[in-house]
């Protein structure tokens, strides 16, 4: 990795499932897998009720990056909310994209709770993607620098 | 038009079928119409206007309209029947309270198009076949219609009356329009570009709310940006972001429930075109989910209450193509 | 503001090895709101419990973080703390720092870093965070089971049998469901009635049992423990009280012309029936639609006939209103109609059928007394084709893109019967796969082609011909040997795909439990939870969830018993306080939240509000039912207005978590 980049560590807000993808999270901390510390985990319920807001709120308050974890499509504990959650973040990344936003700085990945590894890798990969976009300016309240 | 207007809502007063009528009225300048409640044939015949000018979706005023006690007669545009129709979906008119005359539409001006145009000083409008005439303080100009309709009146997606209780004119038919093709411009723009054009308009924003306040979606008792305890309460666009996250979480609220009126766009005081945002739900809603038109009908899901299990991923964002 | 205590837990090395604890504690004591802040080995332990105990009397502390392993691990064991130091068990939030910080991290600075921002973000939260109260729902302890087949009958003898009260509420005269026309049953081959018919007779004699046969479900309000029901009895002109089902009265019957349903039509009953000899209950019937007396006041010989004085020709629908802790949904299935399959002829000869119709037609109680004949001439048939998959796996849009399961199974059973009970008979079966895979099913199959010579062929029917001269001419593939076959059949057996009842559908309406887009109805979890539905209180029972046999009918119906006996055991219900909640003021009334939910909890009210103008106004408000409601928060999202919220993860709460963590070091 370059030397100029490596100074940067984004800021990355995760928002996880209850059931599978914070289980899942938990699942890579048992087994040691690592990923950067600049991942913080936020526990939803349920992949719905991650609300757009959120994550513009993230992004207004200085996230470089959004990334939401659900259970599989199909396997939701509660039958039917990644799948909302699911055409809900398709429109708003497709909105974001249009506005000229990075839309690598936004993602939404299916994570079980048997899959720790995976969620270690998703992490590593989230954040060097995250890490070659740089700092987040096109969606930041420059208020919040100071 | 207007005459025939006054005479039935006259009519319909008269012989007690609506105890009120919504129309519109002009205010200080012919051009400056505002939508008004008339309750008697006299007030009718003082106020009543309907000209090239009433653009004015009427539905959203039947929200409060319809609550209260008395049946209100209401003139719907093919467009704003529509607006109507998502509305009653929602439950929020009493559709019991309403009486609807439908009325055709060829495209509404406005005036502050028209002086855009070099036209000043208009005293009245008419139409001529393919021309509108404006009468003004320096004599009569005419003005091709073509020219003289702003952008949403050119790419009219539909005349066809939705719904309606009698009509003046034809049911008319839904039209093939070109309403995408500034979202696919954009869209072929790269990110940076893209960037660019949205700051270039966002940026001048003055939160005047003025398109919240004249959506028909945009109803809500109370919105979130004036509820402190919502958390994104904001009353001004004090920085860049606060202009965006305004614009993106109204576009976000009404997608799917926007039937396209184009109303946001028409009263935005900046000329910011609101509408693009609006259309980029809607089409990427009909590529991903199917073709959907708010307002078509007032029993089907709206797109974001549903989802079937082949889904497209969000991902599709990053690998559907198109300009990086 | 509130006075916050936090606990920062070592883990052993397991956290201190990697994050500094000490620094931990020491960064979050200057955090505001933190009255008290401290780091201990085992903060899971006796000791480290009472630390979070005293601390929380000591310094009146009115939320506490603490900072240790997942909470899917202890969030529960420190919530009981609290409760028992006196503190709501709500009041207490986790920070996650040992799965999602010291595991995962090596280096330290890095790592005691991260904790301090997952501590702040918990403390933020905290910050917001209210008493929650669990609420308690009582439980009416009585069961209602929708379908009297062999899978209502299993459930309700079962839940019975438990001690508690159950009522079957049977849309047919008789319960028995399609099990009562089949002839055997694979892959044993005893006679479905002689296992059947006892079960019924049970149910009908249980003390516990109540059945509403001939009824229907109109209504249905309430919630899991808590279900009020209105039943329709239809009016079946027979007082059910008195009728001893003697029979008297349809053997007088001079309506003699009316196609039988339990056979399917293939031979006649009388206006005035019992459906067969072992119904339950054993009551007769009118049918208005054939009665002279109903229809003109002409005829009356029946109530002249009954000794017992049971008939009313008066008799009106009547409604009975009735409350349940469960529900449990038994509809079942219907083969389905073959309108769309006009290449195999069932509409042109009478000798193209069913399989069901086959079951009747081999049935010693059937039309022909079991001897398999010809509907058409009454003739012995030589040549029987067997079709399977009629309607089933198909996705030309015709019939039913999935599997109906019981096909292969059946037909290789009727392929075996034919040939044992008529050797001189040729049987052909024609499949896409033949799926066998229930215990003994394999072995059933093999035995019809290997000891009964049933011809098997691989390959589709594309016509059944019906010829002058009675014939079937059937125009196959087989399509292992590659070649066109035409066999001139006497009878020709479709195999047709089942699907759920039509009754089904406006029931889960009534229900508002959640279907696939095949009318079957969706269990909670697939895996998991297969015999309850993801709205509280409604389980599952056989072939209304998807194509069963009976084994497995029985096994469900079973298993849904338990889950509803499990439910009746409770005298209360606690229900999860981290429920969505809507604002009235906000909520503009427009279902959104509604469509979403999938559970049902969300209702409507119209509600009258105050306008700033002095006069009133009625506006319509949603209203969730925190009894249904699981706080999966999906409405809260739909809501444009934020008139939803959920408690526990308050939008405010998880904006409070955002900021914590983007705040700037």
């Amino acid at each position: 990795m370059p030397n100029e980049v490596k100074a940067f560590k984004p800021k990355i807000v995760a928002f996880c499932c209850n059931w599978c993808s914070y289980a899942g999270a938990d699942l890579a901390g048992t087994n040691r897998l690592n990923y950067p510390a600049d991942v913080k985990i936020i526990r939803v319920p349920c992949s719905c009720r991650v609300n757009p807001m959120f994550i513009l709120r993230a992004f207004q308050r200085g996230a470089d990056g959004v990334i939401l974890c659900g259970c599989h499509p199909g396997d939701c504990h509660y039958t039917t909310g990644n799948y909302y959650a699911r055409r809900r973040m398709t429109l708003l990344f497709s909105m974001l994209d249009y506005l000229g936003i990075e839309k690598e700085r936004t993602r939404v990945e299916w994570v079980s709770a048997a899959e720790g590894a995976k969620f270690a890798a998703t992490m590593n990969d989230f954040v060097e993607t995250v890490t070659r976009l740089g700092e987040n300016k096109r969606l930041e309240d420059l208020r919040c620098k100071e | 038009m207007q005459g025939m207007m006054i005479a039935r809502a006259g009519e319909l007063l008269e012989n007690g079928t609506v105890t009120r009528v919504l129309g519109w009225q002009t205010g200080e300048f012919v051009y400056d119409i505002t939508p008004a409640v008339f309750e008697s044939a006299e007030e009718l015949e003082k106020g009543f206007v309907y000209n090239s000018f009433c653009g004015n979706n009427l539905s959203k005023y039947l929200i409060q309209a319809s609550r209260k006690e008395g049946k209100i007669l209401v003139f719907l545009k093919p467009c704003d029947t529509y607006s109507f129709n998502q509305l009653i979906k929602e439950h929020r008119i009493v559709r019991e309270n309403v009486y609807i005359i439908g009325i055709p539409c060829d495209g509404k001006t406005d005036g502050e198009f028209l002086k855009a145009k070099g036209v000043k000083g208009i005293l009245g409008i008419r139409e001529e076949g393919d021309n509108f005439v404006v009468d003004t303080l320096y004599g009569e100009k005419t003005i091709a219609r073509e020219d003289a309709l702003p952008e949403r009146c050119r790419n009219c997606k539909s005349k066809k009356h939705m719904v309606y209780d009698e009509l003046m004119g034809e049911e008319g038919e839904v039209l093939d329009s070109h309403r995408f093709d500034m979202v696919e411009k954009l869209e072929a723009m790269t990110p940076d570009e893209r960037f660019a054009f949205w700051r270039s308009q966002l940026s001048r924003c003055i939160r005047c709310n003025a398109c919240r306040n004249v959506c028909p979606a945009c109803s809500c008792e109370k919105c979130v940006f004036d509820n402190p305890q919502s958390g994104i309460a904001q009353k001004a666009a004090a920085d860049s972001f606060e202009e965006n996250m305004f614009h993106i979480i109204r576009a976000f609220h009404v997608a799917g429930r926007c039937t396209d009126c184009g109303e946001c766009s028409r009263v935005c005081p900046q000329n910011i075109p609101l509408h693009l945002l609006n259309r980029k739900f809607i089409k990427d809603i009909d590529t991903f989910y199917g073709e959907y038109q708010a307002g078509e009908d007032t029993e089907s899901r709206a797109p974001l209450t549903n989802y079937t299990q082949e889904d497209v991923e969000p991902s599709i964002v990053y690998t559907r193509g198109g300009n990086n | 503001m509130q006075r916050i205590g936090v606990f920062v837990c070592w883990c052993g090395s397991n956290i201190a090895g990697t994050v500094d604890v000490k620094a931990v504690s020491e960064a979050l004591s200057h955090e505001p709101g933190v009255v008290y802040s401290i780091n201990y080995q085992y903060m899971c332990s006796e000791a480290g419990q009472n630390l979070v105990k005293d601390a929380i009397r000591d310094y009146n502390l009115t939320g506490v973080v603490i900072c240790s392993c997942s909470p899917r691990m202890h969030e529960n064991t420190f919530r009981k703390a609290a409760a028992s130091a006196g503190l709501n068990p709500y009041m207490v939030e986790i920070a996650n720092i040992r799965e999602q910080c010291s595991w995962i991290h090596k280096d330290m600075p890095t790592a005691t870093e991260k904790a301090i921002i997952l501590g702040r973000a918990a403390i933020a939260k905290v910050h917001l965070n209210a008493p929650l109260m669990a609420g308690e729902s009582p439980v009416i302890k009585r069961a209602l089971v929708i379908g009297g087949g062999i899978a209502g009958i299993q459930t309700a003898l079962d839940i019975a049998d438990a001690g508690f009260e159950v009522d079957i509420v049977e849309k047919e005269p008789t319960i028995g469901g399609k099990m009562t026309q089949l002839d055997k049953t694979f892959p044993t081959l005893d006679c479905a009635a002689c296992i059947l018919t006892p079960k019924m007779v049970d149910c009908a004699q249980h003390e516990k049992i109540n059945i509403f046969s001939f009824s229907e479900v109109e209504k249905v309000k309430g919630f899991v423990g808590n279900f009020h029901v209105t039943i329709k009895k239809k009016a079946r002109f027979v007082d059910e009280t008195k009728c001893t089902g003697c029979g008297e009265c349809t053997a007088k019957c001079p309506v003699k012309g009316v196609p039988n349903e339990f056979n399917l039509g293939m031979d006649n009953r009388r206006a005035i029936y019992i459906p067969f000899a072992q119904a339950v209950p054993k009551v007769a019937t009118i049918d208005p639609n054939y009665c002279n007396m109903l229809k003109n006041g002409k005829c009356g010989l029946c109530a002249k006939v009954c000794g017992a004085g049971a008939i009313d020709y008066k008799q009106q629908d009547q409604f009975v209103e009735r409350e349940y802790g469960a529900i449990v949904v038994a509809t079942g299935f219907n083969p389905i109609k073959l309108d769309q399959f006009d290449e195999f002829g069932y509409s042109q000869s009478k000798d193209v059928i069913t399989s069901l119709e086959f079951e009747r037609l081999t049935n010693a109680a059937g039309p022909t007394s079991g001897t398999l004949l010809r509907p058409s001439d009454g003739k012995h048939p030589h040549t029987i084709v067997f079709v399977q998959c009629v309607g089933s796996r198909d996705t030309s849009g015709c019939g039913k893109t999935y599997c109906s399961r019981i096909c292969c199974m059946y037909t290789a059973k009727h392929a075996m019967l034919t040939r044992e009970k008529y050797p001189d008979t040729d049987v052909y079966v024609f499949y896409i796969d033949v799926r066998s895979p229930g215990k003994n099913y394999d072995e059933f199959y093999r035995r019809a082609v290997e000891q009964y010579g049933v011809h098997y062929i691989k390959g589709m029917v594309g016509k059944v011909a019906p010829r002058a001269d009675g014939k079937l001419m059937v125009q196959a593939s087989d399509l292992i040997a590659g070649e066109q076959l035409h066999i001139e059949a006497d009878l020709v057996v479709l195999a047709t795909a089942i699907e759920p009842d039509k009754t089904a559908r406006p029931l889960a309406t009534m229900l508002t439990a959640s279907m696939d887009t095949n009318d079957f109805f969706t269990e909670a979890h697939a895996k998991l939870r297969p015999v309850e539905s993801p709205t509280a209180g409604i389980f599952l029972s056989g072939a209304c969830q998807g194509p069963k046999d009976i084994p497995d009918t029985v096994s469900q119906a079973g298993a849904a018993a338990a889950k509803v006996i499990g439910l009746l055991a409770k005298d209360k219900l606690t229900t999860n306080p981290c429920v969505a909640e809507s604002n009235e003021l906000m909520c503009n009334g427009c279902s959104s939240c509604e469509k979403v939910c999938p559970y049902g909890a969300i209702t409507y009210l119209d509600k009258e509000f105050r306008m700033p103008d002095r006069t009133t106004m009625v506006r319509r408000v949603a209203s969730v039912n925190p009894a249904v409601c699981q706080g999966c928060g999906a409405c809260t999202v739909a809501c444009p207005s934020g008139a939803m919220d959920l408690k526990g993860f308050s939008n405010s709460q998880i904006m409070a978590e955002v900021d914590a963590i983007c705040q700037m070091k």
